[in-house]
């Protein structure tokens, strides 16, 4: 040993904790926020449709095009090695932040596209005449459409989990249902019409002890909490990078490996190729084997910067905040004559749909806005709850981390407008 | 900046809350549908037709204020009118809510409350939903209208 006194080796460096949540700091990252529409101070209560880009998203896919841009996986030369890193080093990020391997992260579109390749793709070669697709009541349009084309084609069916009045579904519906047909559960992590959060982890062990796959769509619950895709044990989990803090256009398809291996190409093009001739064509190895064509590199860098953000934060205390938000909101809207909110399960995540009686909710919607309060309004994809729930369409006002108790405060002040309009 | 008096103005408000001519109609010589996918409005426009004129129009559905009164309007000033009036007010009425011609309003009567939606882009399409309907129910087309 040496005489010389050397510092013992340093475990790797754990990251600094990061600060406790201060949402004032959070929003002043978000340039979007600060605007004034209509004179008024922006309430943005429509993240459940897509969220605000902080900065570092917004300066990571301008440095993008600024300085790394070339087409990915095809150059030889500096440029297109730094487009590729950045690319390949997003996909390793993301593949980190939800516990997942990176040849486990094919970049999709959003949500949507990941369903429908999980349809197309491992749905042909496993579903067949007669066999059944579990989905519930609650879900969006995206992860009910892709199992119907696949049904209608293999002349396989759709099965649906009910729905309970408060916005919940039963482990013991799925039970009863997951039945010898089922070839696969489809089913949302989070609501967006509802805000429920459904016991997926306990949904993917009942149908795993019954050899049944399970598709998760993700879309509403990646912004609102850490998700670890093994944890779930999901077989695929599907969501969009616009809702989390994201750009717009670009998406994740979680899949095992071992499924996403033996699954047949989707789309045919350029970069899922090994090696083409006209007497026949070797694909490339998970996850490009689902990724034809030039990807949205820039987009992918983005997200990529959107999970580095998040990690930057104390979750455990957005988390609270988020919490806060939901029950306070809760609370201050029931203080409004007439008005009735749709989805009232134990475990939400912060979204709020409600109706009002006397008025319609685009009705609703537009005196909000000249009060500077985003909300959405309508069937939110999701005419099967709306139908459920017996209304044509609700107010959704779906909050995220940078939202305040003053947002919450600014809509009630709009909706007793409403009230004084439509009395 | 327009106010949402403008948009709301009492009888509009009104007409919403209690729509005229709400009703099916059992011997409609021809109906159409009017269906906003998007956003969920969906009305069914009832018309009886006699020597040319519209003797007879009604509507039944669902949807917002704005295109429940525009609806309302409609059936109450369309009422008695020929087929070639109706196609003049509906061109009349499309100016004065998609164009944004406010001038229009001294011809439409009544409807001529409804040029503030003008000004509210994204309401355009409840506004002119039901008159899309009526004009598929003159034509005598079969698909669903839309303003979407």
């Amino acid at each position: 040993m040496s005489p010389v006194a050397t510092p013992a080796r340093a475990a790797p460096a754990a990251p600094p904790a990061p600060p406790p949540f201060d949402v004032e700091a959070v929003r002043r990252q978000f340039p979007v926020l600060a605007q004034r529409p209509h004179g008024k101070r922006l309430a943005f209560l429509d993240s459940g449709a897509t969220a605000q880009k902080p900065q570092a998203v917004i300066d990571a896919v301008t440095r993008f095009y600024d300085r790394d841009n070339s087409n990915v996986h095809r150059g030889v030369y500096d440029l297109a090695e730094r487009a590729t890193a950045a690319y390949e080093g997003a996909r390793k990020r993301i593949a980190r932040y939800v516990g997942a391997d990176p040849r486990e992260i094919v970049f999709t579109r959003g949500t949507t596209e990941g369903v429908n390749l999980v349809a197309q793709s491992w749905g042909r070669a496993n579903v067949g005449a007669g066999d059944e697709i579990l989905v519930t009541g609650m879900e969006h349009h995206s992860n009910i459409v892709p199992w119907q084309l696949l049904a209608a084609e293999k002349g396989a069916r759709l099965v649906v989990v009910p729905v309970d009045d408060a916005g919940a579904v039963h482990l013991a519906d799925f039970e009863r249902l997951i039945g010898p047909r089922t070839r696969i559960v489809a089913v949302t992590h989070v609501s967006n019409a509802l805000g429920t959060v459904n016991p997926v982890k306990e949904i993917v062990a009942l149908a795993h002890a019954r050899g049944v796959p399970v598709l998760l769509d993700g879309a509403q619950a990646m912004p609102h909490m850490k998700v670890d895709v093994r944890d779930l044990d999901a077989d695929f989990y599907a969501w969009s990078g616009h809702k989390m803090f994201g750009p717009t256009g670009i998406g994740v398809l979680y899949g095992k490996a071992r499924l996403l291996e033996a699954m047949p190409p989707w789309q045919g093009g350029g970069d899922m190729i090994l090696s083409v001739s006209f007497d026949g064509t070797k694909f490339n190895t998970i996850p490009y084997k689902f990724e034809a064509g030039t990807p949205d590199a820039a987009g992918a860098v983005g997200l990529g910067a959107a999970v580095d953000w998040l990690e930057g934060l104390d979750r455990a205390g957005a988390e609270a905040h988020e919490r806060d938000l939901l029950a306070y909101a809760t609370r201050r809207l029931r203080e409004i004559p007439g008005l009735r909110i749709v989805g009232e399960a134990p475990g939400k995540a912060a979204v709020i749909s409600f109706v009002m009686d006397g008025v319609h909710p685009h009705d609703v919607g537009t005196i909000l806005d000249r009060e500077g309060v985003a909300v959405r309004a309508g069937h939110h994809c999701a005419q099967p709850v709306m139908e459920r729930f017996g209304v044509p369409a609700t107010v959704r006002a779906s909050m995220a981390l940078y939202n305040t108790r003053e947002d919450v405060d600014q809509l009630v002040r709009g909706l007793q407008r409403v009230r004084e309009m439509f009395p | 900046m327009s106010e949402l008096t403008d948009l709301y103005q009492e009888v509009i408000l009104d007409h919403g809350r209690n729509p005229r001519n709400f009703r099916p109609m059992a011997d409609a010589t021809s109906t159409a549908e009017g269906l906003n996918p998007l956003c969920g409005d969906h009305y069914h426009v009832f018309l009886r037709m006699d020597g040319g004129r519209i003797a007879d129009l009604s509507f039944q559905g669902s949807g917002c204020a704005i295109s429940k009164a525009s609806a309302s309007l409609m059936s109450q000033v369309l009422k008695g009118k020929s087929a070639a009036d109706a196609e003049d007010l509906f061109q009349r009425f499309h100016r004065m809510v998609v164009e944004g011609d406010a001038s229009q309003a001294d011809g439409l009567g009544k409807l001529g409350v409804l040029k503030g939606v003008a000004d509210f882009p994204t309401r355009v399409k409840c506004a002119s939903l039901a008159w899309h309907a009526l004009h598929s129910a003159l034509r005598g087309e079969t698909t669903p209208a839309t303003t979407e």
